[in-house]
């Protein structure tokens, strides 16, 4: 490696930042002021690079052109993410974070499949950029002339933003409202007008982000969840809220990707996860953060959690004998899909317990099924096919996995926790997808069965109804159990990670190996019921079907779970088989955030309450 | 020019507020006294459009201001300062300023930072701090700036001289009916009878979200009974 090309590198590596900059800033401008962690930012970046795509194609060739081209997405990305914000975020500024994620991971569904259906599903190869096609020799290396414009554009939006925000009338009322909204509401000024007007800027930037990538990248439909991971990296890593911690961040991340690729191509996302747990175990608000000091709004006290009272046992117990009879009831292909809502259900139900009993909202908790389900994999292939060893092993991997990622993640808290829990699930996913030589890659590990005295449906299918419904049992007891009640009270005393003492601290990690433990189960036995593994079982959109389960259900529901898992797969099992059926599903989650916020099973409880049926929140 | 209607008001479930009226007259400067936790701040916050009003009716100006949102009545004319001296921590001084200006609402000229560094000279020379660098005075100091930025006709003043030392009171004090001269009308929360006695002509007495004296301050003086009771003098 001569000095050239590593300066080279360098080089390439500041002008991956600047586009990544360009998306990140966005996104901080965007949390800072509405505290909504916006993963629909990812589509707007997608959008952005499909818009300046096709204008750019439709115009003649020429350097105004392509920079009006350029120019004109970002600005209606920013119109497209008005739009959103008025019509949905709005409404949920004031609901727990949860929600509010949800709902913009329904965007993020409505968007993909609005963008396939305005440009197609083939990935497009932009032309180079007209007057900056050529390159330069520097050390006798050559760089792209349009690198060389990105690493400009960079510290240019940079600047005007910087200036945006800290010498004009607009940018300070921001920047005050970012510290204390309602204050700027009684002095007179109409904070929906602002909200929206930063969510034009955020929107825009992540638009010209996509736009200016259009010479550089291919465009697909996967764009939007790979930057936003990377994005919520840098975000994170610069401080939430912070314009130029993102820039530092992203110029970071960008040499860190630029460089990892040289000396291990696959690992380039998992050294920025780190990177990121390290800078958040250093520096729990990112390099340039501040402390959250507004209490989150949100968060509703909620009802005395209470045994069941003999009507809901009862009612458990006929559920129970509901699940024992299905074998006898359904057909092979109900009773397929029966196995596979229980298993959901422990899923669901292991998310549940981190988030409901300890506060702990995980936007990565698809990490532990993978882990438990990989891990199981591995050993039927290496160690003589055992379905019972592997069931055993792979429920351990998951806990040392919790144990190793709830270590960092326990210490923090609210969005910088879910951003932590988020990065561990990146890692696992990155590794199953990268290591294929052990995991195969992408064309995830086949022919996973189960032991012969498992293999008919209905046998397997009562394996599961132990294994995962006595999950779901033991993870009630422990709910009633001290060990819940002291995850409750840390989470009802407003959890701040100063204030969180050490036992709590040792609760807390105890309490995120539980419900990885459960997770691992789940996935070792999905691993079995599929009869193969693949990648996508860690990825995001994974934890976030979790975190919708939770939602359906009703959060504050210990029903929850199970109600959830089953709507959840059978409509997901109806409206797959639908043309558009993201849009679907997004759609209906949106409505259901907006709508009904307390879930299916919340929903019936209250019904429930209200004629006498039920007292105060009942585990039924 | 303000009239509180059999207000209930609170927090979420919490009926914090309970048949609550009340009239301020223009020009006027009324008090509003009562124990902690009596509900004075939570009438300030109603009023001004933070917590939602669930019955009754609030007008201002002749105009029925109930179901309005926070920013709405403030464009009306209505200035808050909070009891907790809610300065924006990360703004400079002049900065919280520019955030509070809004265009004047009637022929008098309207508040400019020069005049306001006149009214509270300690701000002056603080200009280009940050609001957490400030001192508890001088934030109470820059709220009350902040809020005449806007330029109001009527003013909620939510215990102003909660925590401070005495000479910084009485300069407080001075300021308000400063205030009060040049015509501008003051709905004040105080646990000071002292200091209401000093500045105040009305004074409305509350006690678990409902008025149990109104009087002028004369009056209220000469009711040993209600001081006892309700505001343990
Ligand atoms: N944010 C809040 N949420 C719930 N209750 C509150 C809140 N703030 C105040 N209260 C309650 O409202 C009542 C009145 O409080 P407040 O108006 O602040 O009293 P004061 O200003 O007269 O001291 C008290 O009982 C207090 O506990
Ligand atoms: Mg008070």
């Amino acid at each position: 490696m001569t000095a050239g090309f590593i300066f080279a590198q360098f080089l390439t590596g500041l002008s991956s930042a600047s586009s990544l900059f360009l998306v990140a800033s966005g996104l901080s401008l965007i949390f800072g002021v509405t505290r909504i962690v916006n993963f629909a930012h990812g589509s707007f970046y997608m959008l952005g690079a499909y818009l300046a795509y096709h204008l750019i194609e439709w115009l003649p060739t020429g350097i105004l052109p392509f920079w009006g081209s350029v120019i004109c997405a970002a600005l209606i990305v920013g119109v497209v993410g008005v739009i959103v914000e008025v019509v949905i975020l709005r409404r949920i500024y004031h609901a727990p974070e949860l929600f509010q994620l949800v709902a913009t991971f329904g965007i993020v569904l409505v968007m993909q499949d609005a963008i396939f259906a305005l440009f197609g599903g083939e990935d497009k190869f932009g032309s180079r950029a007209p007057g900056l096609n050529g390159v330069v020799r520097i050390f006798d290396e050559p760089i792209p002339q349009y690198d060389l414009a990105l690493i400009a554009l960079g510290p240019v939006v940079l600047i005007s933003v910087w200036l945006l925000l800290n010498k004009t009338r607009w940018g300070t009322l921001v920047r005050a409202a970012t510290q204390d909204r309602d204050m700027v509401a009684a002095l007179g000024v109409n904070q929906a007008w602002l909200f929206t007007s930063v969510f034009f800027l955020g929107s825009a930037l992540a638009g010209l982000g996509g736009a200016v990538q259009v010479p550089r990248e291919s465009i697909n439909l996967l764009m939007d969840l790979s930057i936003i991971a990377e994005a919520f990296v840098v975000v994170v890593i610069g401080g939430m809220g912070s314009i130029v911690g993102a820039f530092l961040a992203a110029v970071l991340i960008g040499e860190l990707n630029a460089f990892g690729i040289l000396i291990m191509p696959q690992i380039t996302i998992v050294l920025a996860f780190l990177v990121m747990a390290v800078v958040l175990i250093v520096r729990p608000w990112g390099l340039l953060g501040k402390p959250d000091a507004i209490q989150h709004a949100g968060d509703q006290i909620d009802m005395p959690l209470r045994e069941a009272s003999l009507p809901g046992k009862l009612v458990g117990l006929l559920v129970i004998a509901a699940l024992v009879a299905v074998p006898y009831v359904l057909d092979d292909f109900g009773i397929v899909l029966a196995t596979d809502i229980i298993i959901f259900a422990l899923f669901a139900a292991s998310l549940h317990f981190l988030m409901g009993n300890s506060g702990m909202v995980s936007f990565g908790h698809a990490a532990y099924f993978a882990l438990g389900a990989y891990a199981s994999a591995l050993v039927f292939r290496h160690l003589g096919g055992s379905m019972e060893l592997a069931l055993l092993i792979g429920p351990i991997a998951a806990v040392v996995g919790a144990l190793v990622f709830g270590w960092f993640c326990v210490r923090l808290s609210g969005v910088y926790l879910a951003m932590l829990t988020l990065a561990a699930a990146q890692i696992i996913w990155s590794i199953t997808y990268s290591w294929g030589d052990v995991t195969g890659g992408d064309d995830g590990m086949l022919g996973i069965w189960p032991s012969e005295w498992a293999r008919s449906k209905p046998v397997f299918y009562y394996l599961t109804l132990v294994l995962c419904g006595g999950g779901v049992l033991i993870l009630r007891k422990i709910t009633h159990a001290p060990f819940g009640y002291v995850l409750r009270g840390g989470r009802d005393s407003s959890v701040r990670t100063e204030s969180i003492g050490i036992h709590l601290l040792r609760h807390r990690h105890f309490g995120f190996a539980v419900a990885g433990l459960f997770a691992g189960i789940a996935g070792s036995i999905y691993v079995f019921s599929k009869g193969s593994i693949f990648p996508d079982e860690a990825a995001i959109p994974r934890s976030i079907d979790g975190l919708v389960m939770v939602l359906l259900g009703g959060v504050h529901t210990l029903a929850g779970p199970l109600v959830g898992a089953g709507v959840f797969r059978l409509l997901e099992d109806w409206i797959s088989r639908l043309d558009f059926w993201r849009a679907i599903l997004g759609t209906i989650i949106i409505v259901l955030v907006v709508v009904a916020p307390q879930g299916i099973a919340g929903f019936f409880h209250t019904l429930a309450i209200r004629f006498g049926l039920a007292k105060g929140r009942e585990s039924l | 020019m303000l009239e509180l209607n059999s207000v209930n008001a609170g927090y979420g479930k919490a009926r914090i507020l309970n048949q609550l009226s009340l009239t301020v007259e223009r020009g006027k400067v009324v008090a509003l006294l009562g124990r902690n936790g009596a509900g004075k701040s939570t009438t300030m916050k109603t009023v001004i459009g933070l917590l939602p009003v669930t019955s009754g009716q609030v007008t201002f100006q002749g105009e029925d201001i109930t179901r309005y949102p926070c920013h709405r009545t403030a464009q009306l004319g209505m200035g808050y300062v909070p009891e907790d001296r809610r300065v924006f921590p990360d703004l400079t001084v002049d900065e919280n300023l520019e955030v509070g200006r809004q265009p004047p609402r009637d022929a008098r000229p309207p508040w400019t930072p020069a005049q306001l560094f006149e009214l509270f000279p300690n701000l002056l020379e603080r200009r280009h701090n940050q609001g957490k660098q400030l001192s508890g005075g001088e934030q109470q100091m820059l709220t009350i700036a902040r809020t005449l930025m806007g330029n109001p006709q009527l003013i909620l003043l939510d215990e102003p001289s909660e925590g401070l030392a005495p000479r910084i009171v009485e300069q407080m004090a001075d300021t308000i009916i400063k205030l009060k001269e040049s015509g501008m009308t003051i709905l004040l929360s105080e646990q000071n009878l002292h200091f209401a006695r000093l500045v105040a002509d009305q004074a409305y007495v509350i006690e678990k979200g409902s008025v149990r004296f109104s009087g002028s301050i004369t009056e209220l003086d000469s009711k040993p009974e209600v001081l006892a009771t309700y505001l343990a003098v």
